[in-house]
């Protein structure tokens, strides 16, 4: 499980307790501008949900929502913590949050909820299996399989892949691809990427390469446009 | 950090599921010899955190003379599982990195001294990238006391029925794409027996590897069907040999340095100077790119190999050739290198031959005029008055301009440098010495 984004710095203790009882790994931030290097520290896969409380900070808390609402991949599902009194700020706010509820509720509700709104976006704690058509992708055993035949794959082509089948639809430019999957200095740039892709082909084999698509001038898709998961 | 953790997880979880038997802990000595050893999964948490010590002194390079003992590391990057041990006895490999007891980089590893070259490139904006053709031969069996045998008669783009040495080579290309190394094409070539596979390019680190990996998979595919496959530079008199055309583009990010629309080759400054860092440091950069007394065989008047330091658009005789690209496929721009031959050291060839263009890019050479002519057709005079010299025509030739070169002992590092040339001085002398079948046929009946 990828790890919740959290704010502010320190979460009411409370919640803390009730949502790390809940089997999350918590990483709170202080302001919205911290976002990303947290992410780049503690996770690799972005986050798994947000859980975000206004009573302290109304303006803050609200600009941390539209940052993280507007990145290429938008963190969710966002779990919004307000005070009582504050409700009537969130009027023309929807956008950017899934759920609410008031801090009032107890620890335990509010870590309910989460779970809830977790299940329904298809995250929930189940065994961390990726599905596409063909491919499955068992994320804690590093084993990935086409058409039930297993795949030989190396570590950076494994991530590359898990990172592709986990945004099926979307397209990434191969900077993006780079720093998100390698993340750290490599001798090849961005024409690595293509490198690994045509490896990843080679591997699936002729009647299944077609699961990573180019898209010309711009970069690589995973599998069909507006692709959606059965759950939702 | 993360990468790192991350990755030993993946190396150890796929050992257990898949149910590795054994991994293979590959490295290469100074002359590209594949060495390995065998650990078992039990052993392999240990390797990955620590490194196996073996003693330095057995392989070739490797000796010093106050520490014999090295470390490899596992480049858990390289991680992968050998398709053609099949079911029940599953077998992985991963790449090391040799260091010294204390940490520091050991200076006999080839993989480092190609890394640091890499990273001078870098420090310069560039990232190198490299695509080999990999000429060899089938034969019989590697009996030296015999003449090698050859499978089959064919020769270039001939479609044969039933025939032997082309069917060993498409299960190797077979095999080859199921390990993820991409080729580009592969074909028989123009003598009889003999092969090509063109590897799709990749930065040059990984690809150096990967032509350890071929060489490999070409040879174990050839012996699981009774046969035996040479890189031998040149193994039979009187038709090709064996050579390791290399294909170089500089990129910076996702432009391609090489292109430059508005000249009339296409190329832009930085692949004149490249180019011309290659023709001025040709000479010295040999001994490294033909490194055995049998490679001068092939660098010899009369056949597809170079021998004149010139280079070309669509001239074959040339040293070094500028493909030409389609207008659409600009991002396809690349020079071809044509002096190297299958049986270099990988590492060690890309290192020097980056090292020779990227020279040229700091110094800014003048691109000398392209060789329009047939240099084999050429007489000497013209030659010279063309300002074209020629290649070192004999390995005792290239030591002896290796030996002047400060770009070689920069690249390759004090260590290997000299360990290169006492070696190879070694087995000039061996040679120079045998009196070999040319001579008693030619003299023994005369003289």
């Amino acid at each position: 499980m990828e790890p919740l984004l959290c704010f502010p710095d320190p979460l009411p203790a409370a919640l803390t307790v009730a949502l790390r009882e809940a089997g999350h790994t918590l990483c709170a931030v202080a302001r919205p501008e911290m976002v990303d290097a947290a992410e780049q520290a503690s996770t690799k896969d972005g986050w798994g949900g947000a859980v975000v409380s206004t009573v302290e900070d109304p303006s803050e808390a609200m600009a941390l929502c539209r940052h993280v609402r507007r990145r290429e991949v938008p963190v969710a599902p966002l779990l919004l913590v307000v005070a009582p009194h504050q409700i009537g700020d969130l009027a023309l706010r929807d956008e950017l949050f899934d759920d609410l509820c008031v801090l009032a509720t107890g620890a335990g509700e509010i870590a309910a909820r989460l779970e809830h709104l977790l299940w329904r976006a298809g995250q929930g704690l189940r065994p961390d299996i990726i599905e596409y058509g063909p491919l499955a992708l068992n994320l804690e055993t590093y084993q990935a399989a086409v058409a039930g035949r297993v795949l030989d794959l190396t570590y950076m082509e494994y991530e590359l892949l898990r990172f592709l089948a986990a945004h099926p639809g979307k397209v990434f430019t191969r900077e993006t691809l780079l720093s998100r999957v390698w993340g750290y200095e490599y001798y090849g740039g961005a024409r690595t990427v293509d490198v690994h892709v045509r490896r990843l082909r080679a591997k699936l084999g002729e009647e299944h390469a077609h699961l990573i698509q180019t898209v010309r001038s711009v970069g690589y898709r995973f599998g069909q446009v507006g692709w959606l998961p059965a759950s939702t | 950090m993360y990468g790192v953790q991350s990755q030993r997880d993946y190396v150890l979880r796929t050992v257990e599921e898949r149910g590795i038997r054994f991994v293979q802990l590959w490295f290469t000595d100074v002359l590209g010899t594949p060495k390995a050893f065998n650990i078992t999964p039990a052993e392999l948490e240990n390797a990955l955190d620590e490194g196996m010590t073996f003693d330095g002194s057995a392989i070739d390079g490797f000796s010093r003379v106050q520490e014999a003992d090295v470390l490899a590391r596992p480049d858990l990057k390289t991680f992968q599982l050998l398709p053609w041990h099949g079911e029940g006895e599953s077998v992985a490999r991963v790449f090391c990195d040799i260091f010294n007891l204390d940490g520091t980089a050991f200076e006999g590893c080839p993989r480092h001294a190609l890394r640091r070259t890499l990273d001078r490139a870098r420090e310069a904006g560039y990232n190198f990238f490299a695509s080999p053709e990999v000429e060899y031969f089938y034969f019989a069996d590697a009996d030296p006391r015999h003449p090698p045998e050859v499978l089959d008669t064919g020769s270039y783009f001939d479609l044969t029925v039933a025939d032997r040495s082309s069917d060993l080579r498409r299960r190797t290309v077979l095999m080859l794409e199921e390990m993820g190394i991409p080729v580009e094409h592969s074909q028989h070539e123009d003598a009889p027996s003999q092969h090509e596979i063109d590897l799709r390019y990749t930065d040059a680190l990984t690809m150096a590897d990967t032509v350890m990996t071929v060489r490999l998979v070409v040879k174990e595919m050839a012996q699981q069907k009774g046969a035996y496959a040479s890189f031998m530079p040149k193994p039979l008199a009187g038709v090709q040999g064996s050579g390791m055309h290399t294909h170089l583009s500089l990129w910076q990010g996702e432009r391609n340095a090489f292109v430059d629309p508005d000249d009339p080759y296409g190329l832009s400054t930085v692949a004149h100077q490249f180019i011309a860092g290659l023709i001025r440091h040709a000479p010295e950069i040999t001994a490294v790119t033909n490194q055995w007394v049998n490679s001068y065989k092939r660098l010899v008047s009369g056949y597809e190999a170079p021998i004149h330091i010139s280079w070309a658009r669509n001239n074959r005789s040339a040293l070094v050739r500028v493909p030409v690209v389609k207008h659409a496929k600009v991002d396809s721009t690349r020079l071809e290198y044509r002096a190297p031959d299958s049986a270099c050291n990988p590492y060690l060839a890309f290192a020097v031959i980056l090292a020779a263009g990227l020279r040229g890019i700091e110094e800014r050479y003048e691109l000398p005029p392209e060789a329009d002519a047939n240099l084999f057709a050429l007489s000497p005079h013209e030659l010279a008055a063309k300002g074209i010299g020629t290649l070192p025509s004999s390995l005792n030739d290239a030591v002896d301009q290796m030996e002047r070169s400060k770009l070689l002992a920069d690249t390759l590092g004090e260590h290997v440098f000299e360990w290169f040339i006492r070696n190879k001085r070694a087995e000039w002398t061996e040679y120079k010495s045998e009196v070999t079948q040319f001579e008693l046929d030619r003299y023994l009946p005369t003289l």
